[in-house]
């Protein structure tokens, strides 16, 4: 069991938790990601790891309400644990010396965006993260990013707070900045998020990493669920990634792949126990 | 009364009970019952009890098994668990999963003449019997003071670490997964090998002192050189499995539906897709599927598919019925519970909705030619021979290759060009104290070989602790 030490709403359906997993912090680094068991029935879940500390020895996990298994894990108030925690699993990020790194954080992915940013700036890069939200409400982590970052540029959809537009419109601007040229670009986010960046910065020919999202069941190779098309190989997010070439990636697959369950969810949405109360605030099925 | 051997020759094989072909291709249940006291021990009467009985040199693991079958003959049922257990120490999964005829039942004198004393079945009599009424006489030897880290929880890591606490090891198990087993757990299902039987193989080994930590990923959570230098532990044994699966290479492999064997497995038995949405974990509902492969883990995801409700549940293979690797008993079974095979068939392309989602297989006839590296006629593609099998989920059951996630955090660690450790005649690695065993070390094998490495790795382990001061 694994002890809550803080739950917080950082946007509606947006929940930050510390939990307590020393064993993870020994040979984590930026990218890592763990595996998450809420309870004894639940499913496996793969979560970044947004955030570590070592004096309370520590990991921050951001995760959005998407299912019946992310609203529970949500659900937990501080006090509270969660079953199972394994990991870090995956590659690290390429944390090198590039020059000027533009960071691109979609909703939930801002979290991904986090580690590296820290990790970045202490090699002493220059750093600049664009996070988008479809409103100000969910816009996160500015505060957070802002404290590793040289600049944080928020974006809105519906132009609440920030850039009005999505987070492609202000890369586009940052890489028209010829006073300061874009190095290379780590992104996260919705499919069509990573895609659009990934078209933004493929003309200019500059480094781009993506960091995926598939469907994973163990997490350690074993079961080739999380497989995606780079180039034309096929890779496992888990072993080989989660971090790939943006210009290699095929996301059509990736995103039409993310839909096989749309049914189930929906009926493990509906399945959850009478007097069930939301807490999220976004009392919505999965689309 | 002392039987003679004529009188043996003429007792005929003992039929296993089974439950109901047409039921049981609709639930989760055990196939097998087991036999019955009376029946087990008239089979016990068939062995003749040979001088140099060539049937324990069958066994990867050495079982007496002349020894047992006369005990059990003799109604002397502690004595015949005794001497089961003392070679074996999962003997309830053994004889349940052993490719018995092509080992010890293949040795046994009688093969030829008659049929093969029935070996499996006694085996799982007998340890059924031992976990059904014998309290576990724990013998807590003294303790040698020497700590193994053993890697994997699957049927190497399980004996392996068995082996080394009845040396008086403290031996700590390390499992990737949030329930140990291994393939046992994830891969073989819940009719074939009931959980709770692996279960209380497990609660055992805690009971010999063997710690079991979960959710533990060596290469990852700690290295081999954490465990060593910073843990303490004397000595490692390696047995974290083959690993990743490998596809086919054709077109339409990541539409909606297709699926490795592994995948398909751990969905429905780790994480009980079969009771969804108890169980959170979904897998994709077909009314028809197509499994590809010829192994055991195609027989398994083949007849979990039939369970499900796919009708027809299809398998095919690219080879003949005479040159699968199954186990012959699941082949038979698979028939029975309403399997449709198709024989010298290879699927060439993977057809898809225009939503992506599987709707077919095409497939290609095979002929035999010449037989190719591992003795079988190779199978040559039929030009002009293309047909569809409609279906809904594919399912590839081909094979697997070595997991990196350990071996890429230990470069130390020396491994052949496919990636599996390479060890010497004493399964010992190129990193002293750090042995291995299993799939990582042989590629996708059996239950039974993995036990044989982990007991053979044990025995060169106690002697590599106890010279080691």
């Amino acid at each position: 069991m694994f002890l809550i030490l803080d739950a917080q709403w950082l946007a509606p359906g947006i929940r930050r938790l510390i939990v307590q997993a020393p064993h993870v912090l020994r040979h984590h680094q930026p990218g890592h990601f763990v595996i998450v068991r809420v309870a004894p029935e639940s499913e496996r879940i793969p979560l970044t790891v947004a955030d570590t500390d070592h004096d309370k020895q520590t990991i921050t996990l951001i995760v959005q309400v998407v299912g019946a298994t992310t609203e529970q894990l949500c659900n937990l108030e501080t006090g509270q644990s969660v079953l199972d925690v394994a990991g870090p699993l995956g590659k690290p990020t390429e944390i090198k010396k590039f020059g000027h790194v533009v960071l691109v954080g979609g909703g939930v992915g801002t979290a991904v965006i986090l580690p590296q940013a820290k990790a970045l700036k202490n090699l002493g890069n220059r750093v600049s993260a664009v996070i988008g939200g479809r409103s100000k409400d969910y816009v996160i982590l500015e505060q957070d990013l802002s404290q590793h970052c040289d600049a944080v540029y928020p974006c809105t959809d519906d132009g609440s707070y920030g850039y009005h537009g999505f987070v492609t419109g202000q890369l586009n601007e940052l890489i028209a900045d010829k006073a300061q040229p874009v190095d290379a670009v780590i992104a996260a986010g919705p499919v069509p998020m990573m895609k659009a960046v990934a078209e933004v910065t493929r003309p200019h020919g500059i480094h781009t990493i993506v960091s995926l999202n598939p469907i994973m069941v163990d997490g350690t190779g074993m079961c080739g669920g999380c497989r995606v098309m780079v180039g034309d190989k096929m890779l496992f997010a888990c072993v080989d990634g989660p971090e790939f070439d943006a210009h290699q990636v095929d996301f059509d697959e990736l995103r039409d792949r993310l839909t096989a369950y749309r049914t189930q969810e929906k009926r493990a949405w509906d399945h959850k126990p009478s007097g069930h109360v939301c807490k999220c605030k976004v009392a919505e099925v999965p689309s | 009364m002392t039987l003679k051997a004529s009188e043996r020759m003429k007792i005929p094989r003992q039929h296993m009970p089974e439950q109901d072909p047409g039921q049981r291709a609709t639930n989760f249940g055990e196939v097998n019952f087991g036999l019955a006291c009376e029946a087990a021990r008239t089979e016990a009467d068939r062995c003749l009890g040979c001088k140099g009985a060539k049937c324990i040199g069958g066994c990867p693991v050495g079982v007496d098994i002349p020894g047992f079958l006369g005990a059990l003959s003799e109604g002397n049922l502690d004595k015949a668990a005794d001497i089961l257990f003392d070679a074996n120490v999962l003997p309830g999964i053994t004889g349940r999963v052993c490719p018995q005829e092509t080992q010890c039942e293949a040795l046994c004198i009688r093969t030829g003449k008659s049929e093969p004393v029935a070996v499996g079945y006694l085996e799982r009599f007998v340890a059924d019997w031992a976990r059904e009424h014998r309290t576990t006489k724990v013998q807590h030897p003294p303790a040698t003071g020497k700590r193994v880290a053993v890697v994997g929880s699957g049927p190497a890591g399980l004996t392996c670490a068995g082996e080394l606490a009845k040396k008086g090891h403290q031996v700590t198990i390390y499992e990737a997964l949030h329930k140990p087993g291994g393939v046992l757990v994830y891969g073989i299902p819940e009719f074939r090998l009931p959980k709770k039987i692996v279960d209380s193989e497990v609660e055992k080994l805690k009971q010999l002192g063997v710690r079991i930590e979960c959710n533990i990923i060596i290469g990852q959570t700690y290295t081999i050189s954490d465990l060593l230098n910073e843990q303490g532990f004397d000595a490692v044994f390696i047995a974290n499995g083959a690993g990743l699966p490998v596809f086919l290479g054709i077109p339409g492999e990541n539409l909606k539906g297709v699926y490795s064997a592994n995948e398909y497995l751990t969905r429905v038995n780790l994480m009980g897709a079969y009771r969804f949405p108890e169980s959170p974990t979904p897998v994709i509902d077909a009314p028809q599927v197509v499994v590809v492969g010829g192994g055991n883990t195609a027989m398994d995801a083949v007849r979990t598919a039939r369970r499900l409700g796919a009708s027809p549940a299809t398998l095919i293979y690219r080879r003949s019925r005479q040159e699968m690797p199954a186990r012959v008993e699941e082949v038979k079974h698979a028939e029975e519970e309403g399997v449709t095979y198709h024989f010298l068939v290879n699927p060439v392309e993977i057809l898809g909705t225009d939503d992506g989602w599987v709707r077919a297989v095409r497939c290609q006839n095979r002929e035999l030619g010449e037989p190719d590296d591992s003795g079988r006629r190779r199978p040559i593609a039929v030009p002009g021979s293309e047909f569809e099998v409609p279906c809904q989920v594919f399912i590839e059951a081909i094979g697997t290759r070595a997991n990196p996630l350990l071996t890429q955090t230990t470069p130390e660690l020396k491994v052949n060009k496919w990636g599996y450790i390479e060890v010497d005649d004493k399964n010992m690695t190129s990193v002293p104290g750090v042995f291995a065993g299993g799939d990582i070390v042989r590629g996708a094998a059996t239950v039974i070989l993995a036990m044989g490495d982990g007991k053979k790795t044990a025995a060169a382990m106690h002697d590599y602790l106890l010279n080691q001061d």
